[in-house]
């Protein structure tokens, strides 16, 4: 990994977002960022696109594969936008910075790469006339407004990937119509997801190239202010189940309690808030994962739905150790339902 | 057996101290002046290496465009075809009438940025605050003691890892200071690139890629040329130094034959024997080579500010740091000093082996062999021109040129002993009585004991005219052409482009002729370039130094139509009056004319002023050369001062520049007049321990002529006299072959070097002073001789007659 990424990128928002004394100064405040409000109706195409007055951002997709030779996948794609200050200028006086995670992972291995951009050249962007998010030869891609079909690539020194994403259902707002709140304190962020792609394409692997299908992830969130000043990291979960029904779900780790959040998709794609606390996860297996100490395998409930399931890491080394690192990985759910999903953690340092 | 027959041979040095002094010297001084000229290089090289890290463009490749800059957005195409590539933006800023170079990057992708993040951080900034106005500058601490100086407006951090001189900063500040929003300077090819990429000549045709090692630093390339010329001194002060050697160790081993004749009798084997003086000879060797480390290390201490003078001088590169032990030219020193003693030692040893066991140990009879060996080393030499000939008619550049004159000092020092020996013949033919004939007799009986000495005296003779008519031709050209290129009574500098136009304003109010220069900086086929504007006036075509134009050149270019290129570039990119150079996309002109510009190593075009603002909007307008009445300048002079607040130093009249042009000149060739004199006094060195070695075998024949009646006091000056015929003989002949060498000098080594080609002048008076000083070598080195044998005892000489040896 290229050192110096590893220093600038040190101070972008991830890293002071986790450290132990939470936000550090941007969970109270904005310095002329837009802060989510409550009454903001999202609209489409439009919030496919960029929000530049808010401080961060990001595309974040993640599919379970499985591959022609009947092996399970992972694969994550992730574009995400830094502000110094809020709003756009042209050329070098851009304020918008840009970072991307691509990683394929497998039973054994956990390939990654990042990039990182300054916005305002060009080198970086996203466009919603068609859609388009894109980082150096990484890219998000839509023939039309919409994110109904899209293309999906990147590389890396070791692996590289080309995807097809179709959307099998609607759009979801997380929260209450996409206004997602974080703490007990009121910290939110604007948030949606396409939880419904059909997936198809082909990885490129150090051992060769493999064809494979299955189910991709989608989620869009921006904010400035994400966590409360006691949080210091989050285990977050997006499971699909064999039943069609899907479950996201948070817990926001706090020196003054723990604070979580969910959303229960049916099988038809209809969406409902769970109430605070209705999800709870707890670390049933601890894992070294690179000299620290990561739950991997967990016990997740919501008993309003029936769910009571165990989530199991696929590789339990899917750490990304990127400029911001964290744990990011595809998992497998049994109980009493059985499924499959993925898995981050992050404030693990 | 073993350490007897040891001791046995090193009691030879008890008896022989001054032999071993002679030796040990030889070598020293062989390893000194090599390994001196290593150091500076290795130190120079270091430097430059040093400041390419520094800037974080060690190692990596670079994509340079052809003509003028790189469109932002061709870069982020070329990053969004998946190549890692760290854009940079170079150029020149001036704050409070101080130009410094800035060099924008972007941090984000920059190899340098670690460093520059860490330094912000020392001082309570985060790396993301330098992307944020108002920015932050990096640079050395001297160079952040003047730009905090300068301006306020940014904060400096001081980063003790920046090479001096320059300011560097996030493209979001420098591309603002430079105001060139939209242009990059070149791209650096950074390390890591995904595999499969389509390559980069398919994607960036346009773009020049330059690999690591050619851009590795523009001042290497160019200093290459200096560098060479140092190791070429270093060389034949080494090749000078191992003749005293070959002597010495000769003589050394001819007078141990009794006893190498006596050991063997006594039943020592010939390979042990042949052992011990092996390791007597490596020992030797390497205490001389210490010696000469030590002695090198002062040598290139002393020499070291010489040569910062001349890189700056030459080519603004500048060497910082001071000398420090590096393995690389303390090992390459040692081994260069074994392998010259051995080299040096190898003919004597391999005729000890050869030796049949109860060989008389006479002398040698050197002088019947001579002649057949004077036409066999003429042979060669001869050979060795003509091969030199042949590398110079069919390459070109520097490392032919210097090729060239490799085997043409070889090859003269080789003629030298048959040319002498030829004059000494006629010389004998023409003598008049008996002791005249026998002095030229004997002179040329001790010419194959000399040669060697003559030789390295030859060569330090020839080097110093060459050398000497090199620069002084230069110097003579370069005052002349100072003369020409600065008219202009008064030169001002404006402090800022506001007060440039008023000052111009006042003066033309004033009925002062004003000659405003301004410019633009670009580059031309990867290389920088600087477009000049000026204005038509008669003062250029009456004076402009053009070495080459078409007919109507100032009527072409004053229109705009055509350019004037320096010679430099025209040598570089073969353009001649007619060739079409393209300044910036989608303006190209013709070249009309090509001008003589001395001492300065970058491509440089003129065009009329009213074309460049057309093509150039925003050119700033500080510099201006006023013409004025040589009585009124000192007036005018202090009427603008009173008008405007003017530091000291931005007005100047003419002369003064001239005196500071001049100054830099001559600092510039400092370290060369230093060489020249140590090669010198090094050849007179040999040509002391030549006289040193062949005395102790002249008694023999000296004895004689003694008893016939010729008195010591008669012998000491005859002893005088015959080593300045030799050295006088030798600096004749070393004339012709010096200027030969400042021919290569000035025709190819200059223009390979430095893009142009001098016209030689020649300077009787030096050759004078430079012919005395060889016979004053001469009678030095003969002097010790002479005196031992004004002093001698009768009873020595007689002894001649009682002994065989």
């Amino acid at each position: 990994m290229n050192a110096n990424i590893i220093l600038v990128a040190s101070s972008l928002i991830w890293a002071t977002a986790v450290q132990p004394q939470g936000y550090a100064g941007l969970g109270t405040d904005a310095e002329g960022f837009a802060i989510p409000k409550p009454d903001t109706r999202l609209t489409f195409p439009a919030d496919h696109g960029l929000h530049s007055d808010f401080r961060i951002e990001w595309w974040y997709l993640t599919a379970n594969l499985e591959g022609a030779d009947g092996a399970d996948y992972g694969i994550q794609w992730t574009l995400f936008r830094s502000a110094l200050a809020p709003g756009e200028a042209a050329g070098w006086q851009s304020p918008q910075i840009w970072m991307a995670h691509a990683a394929v992972t497998t039973k054994d291995k956990h390939l990654f790469a990042e990039r990182i951009a300054r916005g305002g050249v060009g080198q970086a962007g996203v466009q919603t006339h068609p859609f388009s998010a894109w980082i150096d030869n990484w890219q998000m891609r839509s023939a039309d407004e919409t994110l109904e079909e899209i293309s999906l690539s990147a590389s890396g020194m070791e692996f590289s990937y080309d995807l097809n994403l179709m959307a099998d259902g609607p759009l979801v707002l997380q929260g209450n119509a996409g206004y997602s709140v974080k703490s007990a304190s009121g910290q939110a962020s604007h948030y949606y997801s396409q939880p419904h792609y059909m997936v198809s394409g082909t990885l490129s692997l150090p051992d060769g190239p493999i064809d494979v299908t299955g189910h991709g992830w989608l989620d869009r969130e921006w904010s400035s202010q994400p966590l409360a000043e006691d949080q210091s990291g989050w285990d977050w979960f997006s499971l699909s189940f064999d039943s069609g029904e899907k479950l996201m779900g948070f817990v926001l780790r706090g020196a003054r309690g723990d604070f979580t959040s969910g959303t229960w998709i049916s099988a038809d794609g209809t969406a409902e808030p769970l109430a605070p606390g209705a999800f709870q996860a707890q670390p049933l297996n601890i894992s070294d994962v690179q000299g620290r100490e990561m739950p991997t395998h967990w016990h997740a409930s919501v008993p309003d739905k029936g769910v009571s399931v165990e989530i199991l890491a696929l590789n339990p080394q899917s750490w990304m150790g990127t400029s911001f690192s964290y744990w990011e990985g595809p998992v497998a759910v049994i109980g009493s339902h059985s499924g499959k999903g993925y898995l981050e953690m992050t404030g693990y340092e | 057996m073993k350490g007897a027959a040891l001791l046995a041979i090193l009691s030879h040095w008890r008896r022989h101290p001054l032999q071993l002094a002679t030796l040990i010297a030889g070598l020293a001084l062989a390893a000194g002046l090599w390994s001196a000229v290593q150091a500076i290089n290795a130190e120079a090289r270091a430097s430059y290496a040093r400041a390419a890290e520094q800037l974080g463009t060690a190692g990596l490749a670079r994509l340079i465009p052809e003509t003028g800059s790189i469109p932002i957005a061709r870069y982020a195409e070329l990053r969004r075809s998946g190549w890692r590539l760290a854009p940079v933006l170079e150029g020149v800023v001036s704050f409070d009438r101080q130009s410094f170079d800035i060099m924008g990057v972007d941090l984000l992708q920059h190899p340098q940025a670690p460093a520059l993040a860490e330094a912000a951080e020392a001082e309570s900034s985060t790396p993301l605050e330098a992307l944020r106005p108002p920015g932050r500058i990096f640079a050395h601490s001297e160079t952040a003691a003047l730009l905090s100086e300068a301006q306020q407006t940014h904060p400096v951090t001081r980063l003790a890892a920046l090479p001096r001189g320059i300011a560097m900063a996030d493209l979001s500040l420098a591309s603002q200071l430079l105001r060139r929003p939209d242009s990059l300077s070149y791209l650096l090819v950074l390390p890591e690139q995904t595999p499969g990429l389509a390559p980069l000549a398919e994607l960036a045709p346009e773009l020049t890629h330059l690999p690591a090692r050619a851009a590795a630093s523009d001042t290497g390339r160019l200093t290459d040329s200096f560098h060479l010329n140092l190791t070429a001194f270093g060389l034949l002060s080494f090749a000078v130094g191992l003749f005293i050697v070959q002597g010495t160790i000769a003589l050394s081993l001819e007078q141990r034959r009794g006893m190498i004749r006596t050991l063997r009798s006594l039943g020592v084997p010939m390979r042990l024997l042949s052992g011990l003086f092996i390791a007597e000879l490596a020992a030797i060797a390497l205490a001389a080579g210490i010696a000469g480390l030590a002695g090198g290390y002062l040598v290139a201490a002393a020499l070291l500010p010489g040569v910062n003078a001349t890189l700056a001088g030459l080519y603004g590169a500048s060497v910082d740091g001071s000398l420090s032990l590096r393995p690389g030219w303390v090992f390459s020193g040692l081994a260069m000093t074994l392998g010259g003693a051995f080299l040096a030692g190898a003919q004597s040893l391999f005729a000890l082996w050869r030796l049949p066991i109860l060989a008389a140990p006479a002398t040698l009879a050197r002088g019947q062999q001579a002649s057949r060996s004077h036409m066999f080393s003429a042979f060669c030499g001869a050979a060795s021109i003509a091969a030199g000939l042949i590398v110079l008619y069919f390459f070109q550049g520097l490392v032919a040129g210097f090729a060239f004159l490799g085997a043409l000092m070889l090859g003269a020092a080789l003629l030298l002993p048959l040319l002498i020996s030829a004059g000494l013949s006629v010389g004998a033919r023409m003598a008049k009585g008996a002791l005249a004939e026998w002095l030229w007799a004997d002179t040329r009986a001790q010419l194959p004991g000399m040669s060697l000495a003559l030789m390295a005296l030859l060569l330090a003779l020839a080097a110093n005219i060459g050398v000497g008519t090199m620069v002084s031709s230069f110097r003579l050209t370069f005052t002349g052409w100072l003369d020409q290129r600065l008219f202009a009574e008064v030169y001002v500098t404006a402090t800022s482009d506001a007060q440039g136009a008023e000052l111009a304003h006042w003066l033309e109010a004033q009925g002062i002729t004003v000659l405003s220069r301004r410019y633009h900086d670009t580059r031309f086929k990867g290389a920088p370039l600087r477009v000049y504007g000026f204005e038509d006036d008669e003062a250029y075509r009456s004076n402009w130094p053009l070495l080459d134009a078409s007919p109507d050149v100032w009527d072409q270019t004053a229109s705009g139509k055509a350019l004037l290129i320096n010679e430099q570039l025209a040598r570089r990119h073969k353009l001649a009056p007619g060739s079409i150079l393209e300044i910036k996309p989608g303006w190209r002109l013709p070249v009309a004319g090509v001008y003589s510009d001395y001492g300065n190593p970058n491509g440089q075009a003129m065009v009329s002023l009213p074309a460049l603002q057309k093509h150039v909007p925003s050119l700033p307008n500080r510099n201006f050369g006023l013409r004025a009445d040589p009585q009124e300048i000192t007036g005018l002079i202090k009427l603008i001062r009173q008008e405007f607040d003017f530091p000291r130093e931005n007005i100047t009249d003419q002369a003064t520049v001239k005196t500071r042009s001049l100054a830099v000149f001559d600092r510039t060739f400092v370290i060369t007049a230093a060489l020249n004199l140590l090669t010198l006094g090094v050849a007179g060195f040999a040509l002391l321990t030549s006289l040193l070695t062949l005395w102790s075998q002249r008694l023999p024949q000296l004895a004689p002529v003694w008893a016939m009646g010729v008195t010591r006091r008669q012998l000491a000056a005859a002893e005088v006299l015959r080593s300045l015929i030799l050295a006088a003989g030798t600096a004749v002949l070393a004339l012709p072959l010096g200027l030969v060498l400042a021919w290569v000098l000035l025709s190819v080594i200059n223009v390979a070097a430095f893009g142009w080609k001098l016209p030689m002048y020649l300077f009787p008076l030096d050759w004078l002073r430079l012919f005395m000083l060889a016979l004053l070598a001469a009678v030095i080195a003969a002097a010790l001789p002479a005196w031992r044998l004004s002093r001698i005892d009768p009873a020595d000489l007689l002894k001649v007659f009682a002994n065989e040896r």
